[in-house]
Order: C-alpha cells, then sequence, then structure tokens
C-alpha cells in the first residue's frame, strides 16, 4: 500500500515555500545513488525517500504509476512478476536507487537505440513546482496530446524543474527469448556489420563493442532470434554482460573521471586516448579519458554530439555539455516559469540554472 | 460559437495598422510570398474542421527559414499575432485564423533536404508531405513508422504540432518517439537546433516540449526523422463480435497477452454499415463489431501470434475470424476500416469526428456511455477507432442544415470527452486541442495547471503572439465557461471573477 499521505505531500509543501520565501535552495534526493552526477549543489535536502508506493498498476493497461521514491528494483520486481518490465532498461546503482531519480537523471541502458529513452516511457508526472503547484502533466494512457508534455521534460532535467511525485511510465512485455552473441574484430569491421544488421528488422536489442568484440544481444519470440542469430553468426556469449553494462558494474565504470560521449552512431571520435567501451551501436562511447576536459568535448562537438563528464566532477565543474547563448537564456525562462525563486537543485544542471 | 474569437476570453485584438506591416513583410518576402487580397485569404479561412471560419489579417509564403525570422522579428516588433499552418489538414481548428492575424504557410518549406540510409534519418523541411517521406526511404528498405490516416495530404510540421499517431502507433510510437532533432525559430528570431544527429543531447528535451505544442511556443523550419527498416511480413485478423463489449474485452485480452500488435483497430456497426456499402468488406449480418489486428514481423512467427489472437477473440465471443492469406486481401480487410470515414459522407450529409483516448479496460464501459448519450442527444454515433491504445473516435453524424443540430453535435463531443476524462482519460488522443476543445482543457486540468502552460508558453512568447486562443485556454475563458459546468460536484473556477 502506498504510504505516502496528503500530510507528507503538505508537508513537502511548507517545505517549498518556505524555501521560496527565504529563496533558499533545496536538495531533492531519493536514495541519493546518482548524486554524483551532475554539478554539486548545496542546500536544504529533502528526502523523497518516504514519498513511495504503486499507486495503480493493472498489466492489461501496459501503465504503472507509483510514487517517485518507490525503488526501482521493487518496481522491476513487481513487474517481472507480470511479466513486464521497462524498455529502457535504466541502470541501478542499488542502494534502493528510485524511480524519481531514474526521472530527473533520465539514463537510458543498452536498449536504448531500440526501445527508446527514459523520456518515451513516461506518460505523465505529478510534480510539485517552485510555486508551490500541484501540477498534474500527462496522465495514464499513451496517446494524450492535451497540455504541453511537461512530463517528458522532466526527464534528464535534474530536478530543476520541480519535484517528481508521481510518475506514469509506459511498460512492455519482457521478450520470450534474450540471447547473446560476440564476433571478434575491431570496431572498424564492426561498425560496417552494424550498418549492414541495423538496416534489417532483426531482433536486435544491444550493440556494443569493447574494443576487441562486438557484443549483440537479441531478443524477441524463439523463432525471431534463431533468425537473428543464423544471420549474424559468432559465438554464444554470457547474457549476464549485459546487466553488467547496464548497471556499470563493468570495470571502466570505476575509472575516477568517466566520460559519456553522446554521438551519431554514424560518426567517430577522434583524437582521445585511454579505455573506451562503445555502445548503443556506435551512439554512446564510455571512455576514461587521458586528455583534459576541453580536448574531451571539443572531440565530442567535432563528432556532432555531446560530452558529459559523467563521475568525477570537481567542485564548480561543468558535468553537461554548455548550451548555446540563446538556448541557455530559454533555458532560464523556462526554470523561472516553474521556480521563480530559484529553490529546486541549483546549479546541478548548468550554473545559474 | 468556437468559431469566432473573443477579445476578453482569447486575447486582445490586435492593433496594428494593416498596412504598415504589409509594408514591412514585403519587404522581407518573396514577391509571391505575401497574399493580402481577400478571395486569395478565403482558402486559409479554415483547416480540416470546416466547420469554424475565420479570416487572417494576410497570408505569408515564405520558402527560407531566413524569410521566416525576418517575419517573426516584425510580427513581434508590431505585436501582431502569428498562426502557422502546414497542410490544413487538422481536425482540431489549430490553424484557424486568429483576425487580424498574419497566416503563416510553411507549404513552400517542401524539400527533403537529406535522406542518409545508414544513420536512418531523413531530415526535411516542415512543409514535406508524411507519406512523401516513406515513399523517398522505400528505395532503401525503409519507413517512416508514424502514419496519421491523412497521411497523403497532411505535412510533417503539422505532425509534430499535434504529436501525430496514427494506426502503427501502438507498435512504433508517435511524431515524438520518432524525431532525432528539429530547428525551430523563436518569435524573437532566434534559430535554435533541439536535438540532434545522437540519441540525445545535453539540457532540458525541449524537442519534446516542442512536439504537440500546437504552434504556441515557436516555429519548427526543419525536422530530422527516424526511419525504420521494413518489416518483413505483415498480416492482418479480422474479427467480427456479436456485441461491442465483447470485442471491447478481445481487445483488453490481446494486449494482457502480451502481445503488441502493430495496429488494433475497431468499428462498430453503424461503421460497418457504412463501410459495408462502401467496399463490400464481407462482414456476417450478426456482427455488431468488428476488430482489425495486424502484426509484423517473422513469417511464421506473425502466423503463429494471429493464431493465438483468433483463439483470444473466440474465447471472447467472436462469431467469425478471417486471416488475409495474402498481401491483396490484406488490403482488401484494410479498405474497410480506411474507407469508414469517407463512407460516412453516404451516411449523413456532416459528421464531427471526436477524438479522446481512454485506459483500454474501459472500452467496453464508454462505449456504452457513448450510446446512452447519442440517445440523449438524439444525434447517431459511429466509432471507428485505434482500440489498441485506447484512443476513440466517435463521428457524430448531423445535417448542418437542420436548425440547432450543428450546436447539438457539438454538445454531445463535449458531453462525450467529458466522460473521457471521468473514466482517467484525456479530451485529445491526436487530433490536438486547437481551437476545437479548448473549453474542455477546463475540464481536464486545473487552474494551476492552466497557469503553468501559460507560464511555459511566457518563456518563450512573452506577448501571446503565436497561435492565441488555441490549446491553453485563458483563466477567464475558463471561469464563464466554468460558470455553465458544474465540475467534479463544484464549481472548479469559482475563485475567479466571472465576466
Amino acid at each position: 500500500m502506498p504510504n505516502s499521505t496528503g500530510s507528507e505531500t503538505g508537508a513537502l509543501l511548507a517545505e517549498v515555500l518556505e524555501a521560496a520565501r527565504r529563496r533558499q535552495g533545496l536538495v531533492i534526493r531519493g536514495a541519493g545513488s546518482k548524486s554524483f552526477y551532475g554539478r554539486r549543489t548545496s542546500g536544504r535536502v529533502l528526502e523523497m525517500r518516504g514519498h513511495t508506493g504503486v499507486i495503480a498498476y493493472e498489466p492489461g493497461e501496459m501503465v504503472i504509476t507509483a510514487r517517485s521514491g518507490t525503488s526501482l528494483a521493487e518496481t522491476e520486481a513487481l513487474l517481472a512478476a507480470h511479466g513486464q518490465r521497462l524498455a529502457f532498461e535504466p541502470p541501478d546503482f542499488g542502494q534502493g536507487g528510485t524511480i524519481g531519480g531514474m526521472v530527473a537523471t533520465g539514463l537510458s541502458g543498452p536498449a536504448r537505440p531500440f526501445a527508446g529513452a527514459v523520456r518515451d516511457s513516461v506518460l505523465g508526472a505529478r510534480i510539485m513546482d517552485g510555486h508551490g503547484r500541484i501540477l498534474r502533466f500527462g496522465g495514464q494512457v499513451f496517446k494524450n496530446v492535451a497540455g504541453f508534455d511537461g512530463f517528458r521534460l522532466m526527464a534528464g532535467a535534474m530536478g530543476s524543474l520541480g519535484i517528481l511525485l508521481d510518475l506514469s511510465l509506459r511498460v512492455s512485455p519482457i521478450p520470450p527469448v534474450e540471447r547473446a552473441v560476440a564476433l571478434e574484430g575491431p570496431w572498424s569491421a564492426a561498425r560496417a556489420r552494424l550498418d549492414t544488421l541495423l538496416g534489417l528488422p532483426l531482433a536486435l536489442s544491444g550493440a556494443m563493442h569493447d574494443g576487441e568484440r562486438l557484443h549483440l544481444r537479441l531478443s524477441g519470440s524463439e523463432r525471431a532470434v534463431a533468425t537473428a542469430a543464423t544471420r549474424i553468426g559468432g559465438e554464444e556469449a554470457p547474457l549476464s554482460l549485459w546487466q553488467d553494462l547496464r548497471h556499470h558494474r563493468l570495470p571502466l565504470f570505476a575509472a575516477a573521471r568517466l566520460w559519456r560521449l553522446s554521438i551519431p552512431r554514424t560518426a567517430e571520435v577522434e583524437g582521445l586516448t585511454g579505455p573506451r567501451l562503445i555502445d548503443w551501436a556506435g551512439g554512446q562511447i564510455w571512455i576514461d579519458a587521458a586528455e583534459p576536459a576541453e580536448a574531451v568535448r571539443a572531440a565530442a562537438r567535432a563528432a556532432g554530439g555531446a560530452a558529459t563528464l559523467f563521475h568525477g566532477a570537481v567542485d564548480g565543474e561543468n558535468a553537461f555539455e554548455p548550451l548555446p547563448i540563446a538556448l541557455m537564456a530559454l533555458h532560464r525562462r523556462l526554470k523561472l516559469a516553474l521556480d521563480p525563486a530559484w529553490v529546486f537543485n541549483r546549479g546541478r544542471l548548468y550554473e545559474g540554472l | 460559437m468556437l468559431g469566432e474569437f473573443d477579445p476578453r476570453l482569447d486575447g486582445p485584438a490586435p492593433t496594428h495598422s494593416r498596412e504598415a506591416l504589409i509594408e514591412r513583410l514585403k519587404a522581407v518576402l518573396p514577391p509571391d510570398g505575401l497574399l493580402t487580397a481577400r478571395e486569395a485569404l478565403r482558402v486559409y479561412e479554415c483547416d480540416g474542421l470546416a466547420a469554424y471560419r475565420s479570416l487572417p489579417g494576410l497570408v505569408a509564403l515564405p520558402r527560407q527559414t531566413g524569410e521566416i525570422v525576418a517575419l517573426l522579428k516584425i510580427c513581434r516588433e508590431l505585436k501582431v499575432p502569428v498562426v502557422a499552418r502546414g497542410a490544413g489538414t487538422g481536425l482540431s481548428g489549430g490553424a484557424l485564423p486568429f483576425p487580424g492575424c498574419v497566416l503563416l504557410s510553411l507549404s513552400r518549406l517542401d524539400k527533403i533536404l537529406e535522406l542518409d540510409p545508414i544513420a536512418r534519418t531523413a531530415r526535411v523541411q516542415p512543409g514535406v508531405r508524411n507519406l512523401a517521406v516513406s515513399e523517398a526511404a522505400a528505395p532503401f528498405g525503409l519507413f517512416y513508422a508514424p502514419d496519421p490516416s491523412s497521411q497523403a495530404a497532411c505535412s510533417i510540421g503539422g505532425n509534430v504540432a499535434e504529436n501525430a499517431g496514427g494506426v502503427h502507433c501502438l507498435k512504433y510510437g508517435l511524431t515524438v518517439n520518432n524525431i532525432a532533432a528539429m530547428q525551430i525559430v523563436t518569435l524573437e528570431g532566434e534559430v535554435m537546433e533541439l536535438g540532434g544527429a545522437a540519441l540525445d543531447a545535453p539540457g532540458f528535451d525541449l524537442m519534446a516540449l516542442m512536439t504537440g505544442s500546437e504552434g504556441l511556443l515557436a516555429i519548427v523550419t526543419e525536422v530530422t526523422l527516424r526511419l525504420l527498416p521494413d518489416p518483413e511480413h505483415a498480416r492482418v485478423l479480422m474479427a467480427c463480435f456479436a456485441d461491442v463489449a465483447a470485442a471491447g474485452t478481445a481487445v483488453a485480452r490481446i494486449i494482457a497477452a502480451g502481445i503488441v500488435p502493430a495496429g488494433l483497430e475497431m468499428m462498430d456497426h453503424l461503421a460497418m454499415q457504412a463501410a459495408e456499402k462502401y467496399c463490400a468488406a464481407g462482414y456476417p449480418p450478426k456482427a455488431r463489431a468488428v476488430l482489425l489486428c495486424e502484426l509484423d514481423g517473422e513469417a511464421k512467427d506473425v502466423a503463429a501470434e494471429l493464431k493465438r489472437i483468433a483463439e483470444i477473440c473466440r474465447a471472447a465471443g467472436a462469431i467469425k475470424t478471417r486471416l488475409s492469406k495474402d498481401e491483396a486481401e490484406r488490403q482488401r480487410i484494410w479498405a474497410g476500416r480506411k474507407g469508414a470515414f469517407p463512407a460516412m459522407g453516404r451516411m449523413a450529409p456532416d459528421y464531427y469526428c471526436i477524438d479522446g483516448t481512454i485506459p483500454r479496460g474501459r472500452l467496453a464501459e464508454v462505449l456504452g456511455d457513448i450510446a446512452a448519450l447519442s440517445i440523449e442527444h438524439g444525434l447517431p454515433v459511429a466509432n471507428v477507432f485505434h482500440a489498441g491504445d485506447g484512443n476513440l473516435h466517435p463521428l457524430i453524424l448531423y445535417d448542418a442544415r437542420r436548425e440547432g443540430e450543428i450546436e447539438r453535435a457539438e454538445r454531445l463531443g463535449a458531453a462525450i470527452l467529458e466522460r473521457c476524462v471521468a473514466v482517467g482519460g484525456t479530451i485529445t488522443g491526436e487530433h490536438g486541442v486547437g481551437r476545437e476543445k479548448i473549453n474542455q482543457m477546463c475540464v481536464q486540468f486545473s487552474r494551476d495547471e492552466l497557469q503553468a502552460f501559460a507560464d511555459i508558453k511566457a518563456a518563450f512568447d512573452p506577448d501571446g503572439l503565436l497561435n492565441p486562443g488555441k490549446a491553453v485556454p485563458t483563466l477567464a475563458r475558463c471561469a464563464e465557461f466554468g460558470a455553465m459546468h458544474v465540475h467534479r460536484g463544484g464549481l472548479k473556477f469559482a475563485e475567479l471573477d466571472r465576466l
């Protein structure tokens, strides 16, 4: 049963109004499992971990609505018991990571190029903004074009636009069969191979290169997976690799300063050295780069993408790629529209936001 | 009548000098890029919702982004409302001109700028027709998934403005799920790139916010679409039921079984009768509802899954099932569904298409409610809709020549939408709020929520010049509408002064 009550929302409201009156920052915190992500922020901590519970889940509707402090692990266990899951494979760093943190950080796993991102699965959100208004954006149905899609805007906004209270998420059936295969060879050969495979209607759900091998994951019906496996060849590999990749348990993720480059799948990053891993069929590169921040950002920009210092940022250092001036000004106006007293997660996404 | 704008409820009428505006715009548009004569403006007085008509001040037909930048700067300086228009096929009056506005037609920005079969993207201008993208991608074995029924005519810019869906969006997603990047021009004349060729971009997801924003935030001047590989094989199952409730149950069970069909459509008896006359679809006489379920993928898989679906349908009470044996038969089965709308033209002089979405589990119940409302209002309603995602399209049949019928149709439509909201659904699944459902927004959203929408709009457009009187009602409008409308047992906007 949900264990958050109207009075708990009332307590949040009192905190927000008081912070707004005193122009003090609030740090929204779920489990704190992703507190390393983004710029450092300071202020009074607003604990969301008590705001838990599934509000509605009817497997036949393929939607779950839950309070933001509900743990991701519990949510996924409940879905799995009904043969369903979150298609975008969010990473869970343990420690009771919440679905609020999952949406706020907007991080998607290896299935991203094949199954969409967090924001593609968010159908609705109830939030409290900096005016103390409780706003319901979207709803529980997939097709809904009434009002601006404020709910999708919350995905990846790092809590800077309001407190996520409840979230409605679209869920998907767990595919009956999953298999992993690996093919030896350098990235250049793997890329050429992917160019062909991705143009075919194959049951692919993951494509990662570890420097020596191209790892592919296949998901779907027995027949569709068998067809794809025959077409691809290679050798059978353990599926556990994909869970380790999803939850950042591979050795590279322990790097002190880890960069994440999001680039067009067909582009190549040049001039960077250091251990790396290429996921998303070439669209996402994790790298422990030897070069300074500016060089990493420049390399990502040159490839037509952007670099994020995923963890290891020092105080005041930008984690995310700075925005063009006009676009940043628009971000500030949007922030002020929903958080005029500049209360929520000050500077976590960008300085001044 | 919503065809007319009310300065008290929709925002102030513009006060600029028309002559001065024409002079300024002539200087920035090509010689044939400005229409000012009354007869020429007539063409633009309505979109696909022809019941609402209003003349624009003038019509601008730019060919380049630079011209749009210059036009918006002028309109901002002179405080002239701007209403963007794509192909004009919208069904909610989203492109209905505001009196005195510049109607910004994007139809001449109609080039496919780039099609990259390896990246599987197409970079297009907003005036490109939806179907033209899939046609251009076909030689590479690719297609663009969102397929609204109007896809032969509607434009990508309009699809973005409405977040268009279509028959196949249950499996492949809406417009927002199938675009990679867009270029927008703000009212200040700033050109911004949102999203990108990478799978995510830094900052807020403004591309998602722009999608479905109905021309209220900025003008979309370029869109990069994601293309998908053609499925190997597609087949459709037709299942006929003796009553609508049984068909509704079958829909819920198919989805609950973990099957994601490429399309799952339903028609009720009145719609079937119309379709039968139009194209002799061969429905059994006792049938009161028909379900069309399409699957795509690996041939043997499709056959096995459709067999399973046929069993689910029979267990739910289907009296006949038929599986397409070849592509010709698949096309024939779909012809009945696709012909249902035009066939309505034979059933009544006019029809009014409603667009609510409800949770799938409530289908049978809400269809029953619609039947009761139809009797209460004395107008027949046919149902042809996207059952798989709970997106209803009740078609209210009426005759505009008969005194009071159009108003009766509007009232019946409003009552159906309010029913959709009451069961946890929404007033619009894919057609947009536009002008048509502006009052129902007051039912679905609270005062605070509407104010938050207005605040978001103001972050882009502080003077309220982009598409005024659409999509997001003013609080004054809701106060006036609420005065006639009791919501959840009380006046929703009771604290506001009545105008």
